[in-house]
């Protein structure tokens, strides 16, 4: 184990080291557009004004924030999709020249004293979706952005060669630059960008750099992922955290852009002019305490950051293994977080934002690649996080080295890791039922546990080889799901029910089948299935502690809404409650975690200068929330049907799966759907598992009722004019859209519940149009 | 750079302490340019029960390990250094001090430190604070994040 207090200069990763003509690169860099700007300071949280930056047309400008647009949208992701409404078309498709990629900030971003305050949120078009989607990310570029004087960044239309964005905070200059020569995938492009752009040759200069960058990988195929960098002066390589979801790096380079740099010119401790630093100190200071003390006792993520989870997933049969079948396997403990810790490098400081000391951005230093283009060398390998872990147990991939691996190329291909496993896992699965085969996959074995096949075909995409199945396989479930069915290859039903996705998006590593909240955590996501806006397991699978629909539902009104508020803010979720206070469990509502819900309000406050209480916080997100979901009805989506989910998330789909877990089904048959022991015993196989699908079906549109109740949407999953109004959204062409697509349905006769509902049974309400009410 | 090998810390008399604070005095003279003591001051006085005890920085260089930008440093002389222009005001370091001596004034948000200037030795009319050198691999302590306790 290395000593700590090491001197920055002296600490050695063990990793290859690059030499490049730095000189070379940069002067073949042509300008195509230029805008000079007055530096400002940012005030209370808010730069007061966003970027604009056209490809296609070379036009850069800026956009005031207004008052009003801060009080309905707050910040973040809020500002991003205002400024896609103002931007797009409901047509506009996610390769067209109206999509934008946005990167906004949020006026707590950027704050060094309360850990987790530095996320950016990235929104789009998603080609896997249609729909917006959104998708957080650590890193220095965000807090960076808003320095240099912008609170978000608009980037519309495409260039004609690859371009890079660079924005300089110290000369107060955006450019568009031709970008020819430098290395494609995100490890090494980092950090060419990171010398050329840094003023000065020094670890301090550098790390006044960040860049956003993707990899070759997604420029083939929707799993393109964003990678935002963070200097790190110690292992003197530019580190990443990726948005992942929805294919952002996709959009990305179909614009042509090979990466984005900021510079800052200065930054300190109160850059972001809160009106109260001292307040700010405090409550940090008091977080800060609370993770030194507890964390070992917790999470432990300072250790072994998001893989601590491995072992508390396998345990409570959630982990995914073999797309989904089951949550839990003999051969789990190999992952387990033991096993990365032994790799992971101790003692530096691992937060993705300074402040940050949950730390939980383990990395592995001098790791040796072993396949690919990068076989042999030594690199630093950010991660892998429970995500990339679980996608291991996924595909049935034992061994933490080729976690590494995947995940090493995942990065640096700019492909996202959830995506690509989750989706790989089905192709297996596939594989395994003989519905693909070597033949059919562009012969690749890819079967259940093949590490080597998995990267063979992460490789093959990356180079762009357009295989058929390389080709369709990248552009992930849903499209193969489609492909198999037009090829009439395997039983249509069994496709549908095994390929991980809703709305296009593929699903998050956690299996839902117990947990019939969380499969309205998922389903009922405005971006598709991620566990971001909802993690509802273990209060009520474990827990049990929201019985009733209606207890359900106003869980899904408030922990979606709740979370939606880190994103208006430039916030991580996890010190929120993968801390916990001391005394958390004795408060009235544990799950909630009382006590840093208040911490919140008082660095907003901090900050802003505003007078806001809690209740307030989730008016915030209410009014963003509730715009997105009127955003996706006004792109055609946002239905009933959209917020469909594969019946892998709510059961067992095959004879293995139920045979896997019988006695925990065949007892619910009993107390749940009131059959008599002996009728169970009697019953076929097929039959139980035709009976219990019928039954979690309904139960799932029973749920989707009495949510769409508890948020004042039509019976059809619409926003109403009302809810909007009393959320105190007045935008006539958003209240008029909905009243419209409200007449639609009620015309085509969709807007009724969805559960049959039998005797003793009710409704969430006799009254349809209960929402009038609300007027 | 040859590492340093002792430190001076403070050495506490509490039988020849009266509590005059001329000692905090001095020490916000030095960080601050007043004479305020208290919560400017990186040693701290207290009472308990007759007694006085000091409370004060021992230079273990824990925080160290903790700073993202490499603000806090050991100085030739041994001593743990806050440069407060690289200092971006996290208070990691204040957080995670085990024994909460990494000050915060209301004053600025970077915080502050002891730094074994003897301005309080000095200042001290009942000769209750000395400077005595330590060797630094006694005192040293490093954070690990540990997997467990």
């Amino acid at each position: 184990m290395a000593e700590g207090q090491i001197p920055i200069e002296e600490y050695e990763t063990g990793n290859t080291r690059h030499k490049w003509d730095i000189k070379k690169l940069k002067s073949a860099h042509k300008i195509i557009a230029e805008y000079n700007y007055k530096k400002g300071e940012v005030q209370r949280g808010y730069a007061n004004r966003t970027l604009y930056v056209n490809l296609s047309t070379g036009k850069i400008k800026e956009k005031p924030v207004t008052k009003d647009m801060k009080k309905k949208f707050t910040g973040g992701r809020g500002f991003g999709l205002k400024l896609l409404w103002d931007s797009i078309k409901p047509t506009t498709g996610w390769d067209s020249e109206e999509n934008e990629i946005i990167i906004t900030t949020g006026p707590l971003c950027g704050t060094t004293q309360y850990p987790g305050s530095g996320k950016s949120i990235c929104l789009t078009i998603s080609p896997s979706t249609d729909i917006i989607c959104d998708s957080n990310v650590g890193g220095f570029f965000g807090p960076y952005l808003k320095f240099s004087g912008f609170d978000a960044l608009e980037i519309q239309g495409k260039a004609n060669e690859d371009v890079v964005v660079v924005i300089d905070g110290e000369k107060g200059k955006v450019t568009v630059e031709t970008a020819p020569l430098e290395e494609p995938n995100s490890h090494l492009l980092n950090e060419q960008l990171t010398i050329t752009y840094s003023s000065e040759d020094t670890d301090r200069s550098r790390q006044k750099v960040s860049v956003v960058s993707t990899g070759s990988g997604a420029e083939h195929g929707y799993w393109g992922c964003l990678n935002f960098s963070f200097y790190d002066i110690r292992r003197k390589v530019p580190r990443v955290k990726q948005a992942g979801r929805g294919g952002l790096g996709s959009v990305f380079r179909n614009k042509k852009i090979k990466a984005i740099i900021v510079k800052v010119e200065k930054f300190d401790g109160v850059s972001n002019h809160p009106t109260d630093p001292a307040t700010l100190a405090k409550v940090g200071t008091k977080l800060h305490r609370e993770i030194r003390d507890l964390d070992r006792y917790q999470c432990n993520m300072r250790a072994v950051g998001t893989g601590h989870l491995v072992e508390i997933m396998d345990a409570y049969d959630l982990l995914p293994t073999e797309n989904y079948r089951f949550g839990s396997f003999p051969k789990a403990s190999r992952i387990y977080s033991p096993e990365f810790y032994k790799l992971f490098t101790k003692i530096i400081p691992d937060g993705c934002w300074h402040g940050c000391t949950l730390a939980c951005s383990k990395t592995v230093d001098g790791f040796v690649v072993k396949t690919g283009p990068y076989k042999g060398q030594k690199v630093t390998v950010d991660g892998p996080e429970y995500e990339t872990i679980a996608c291991g147990a996924n595909m049935s991939l034992w061994d933490p080295l080729w976690i590494l691996e995947f995940n090493f190329y995942c990065d640096t291909y700019g492909l996202d890791t959830i995506s690509t496993g989750t989706a790989i896992a089905f192709y297996m699965e596939m594989y395994e039922y003989g519905i693909l085969n070597k033949k059919r996959c562009d012969g690749l074995e890819l079967c259940f546990g093949n590490a080597e096949a998995v990267l063979e075909f992460m490789h093959r995409i990356a180079n762009g080889e357009r295989g058929e199945f390389i080709n369709i396989a990248s552009k992930g479930v849903r499209r193969v799901k489609d492909w198999l069915i037009k090829k009439g290859w395997g039983n249509k039903q069994l496709i549908e029910d095994t390929g991980m996705e809703s709305k296009g998006l593929e699903y998050s590593e956690y299996v839902t089948k117990e947990s019939l909240a969380m499969q309205g955590g998922y389903g009922l996501t405005l971006k598709g299935p991620q566990h971001d806006e909802a993690w509802l397991i273990f209060m009520d699978m474990v827990n049990n502690a929201i019985p009733r629909f209606e207890d359900k539902a106003e869980a899904l009104h408030y922990f979606p809404m709740w979370r939606t508020w880190f994103g208006l803010n430039g916030l991580c979720k996890l010190p929120w409650n993968d801390i916990e206070p001391a005394n958390n469990a004795e408060t009235e509502e544990p799950a909630k975690i009382p006590e840093h819900v208040q911490n919140y309000v008082e660095c907003q406050n901090a900050v802003t200068g505003w007078n806001v209480d809690k209740k307030e916080l989730i008016l915030q997100s209410e009014r963003c929330y509730n715009w997105q979901r009127a955003m996706n009805v006004w792109m055609g989506r946002g239905r009933r049907k959209d917020d469909w989910i594969p019946y892998r998330s709510m059961g067992p789909v095959t004879e293995m799966e139920y045979l896997s877990r019988k006695e925990r089904y065949d007892k619910q048959l009993i107390e749940k759907l009131g059959l008599n022991e002996k009728e169970v015993e009697k019953m076929e196989l097929k039959e139980k598992i035709k009976v219990l699908y019928e039954y979690r079906q309904d139960q799932y549109q029973k749920l989707i009722d009495s949510v769409y109740y508890r948020r004042g949407w039509t019976p059809n999953g619409v926003p109403t004019p009302q809810k909007m109004k009393q959320l105190g959204i007045d935008d006539l062409k958003m209240l008029k859209m909905l009243q419209q697509n409200i007449d639609q349905d009620e015309k085509a006769g969709l807007n009724v519940w969805g559960g049959k509902y039998s005797k003793g049974e009710k409704p969430p309400s006799t009254d349809h149009k209960y929402w009038k009410k609300l007027d | 750079m040859e590492k340093p090998k002792t430190v001076k810390v403070l050495k506490f008399y509490t039988d020849k302490c009266d509590g005059c604070f001329e000692c905090e005095k001095a020490c916000s003279m030095i960080h601050f340019k007043t004479k305020n003591g208290g919560e400017q001051s990186a040693i701290r006085i207290f009472k308990k029960g007759n007694n006085y005890q000091m409370h004060v920085c021992d230079q273990r260089g824990l925080c160290q390990d903790m700073c993202p930008v490499g603000a806090l440093i050991r100085k030739k002389n041994g001593i743990v250094w806050l440069d407060k222009d690289i200092c971006i005001g996290c208070q990691a370091c204040v957080g995670f001090c085990p024994i909460g001596a990494m000050r915060k004034s209301d004053k600025r948000i970077e915080p502050f430190k002891c730094i074994s200037c003897g301005a309080c030795v000095r200042s001290c009319p009942e000769d209750a604070l000395e400077l005595v050198e330590k060797n630094i691999d006694d005192i040293k302590q490093v954070v690990y994040h540990k997997q467990g306790v």
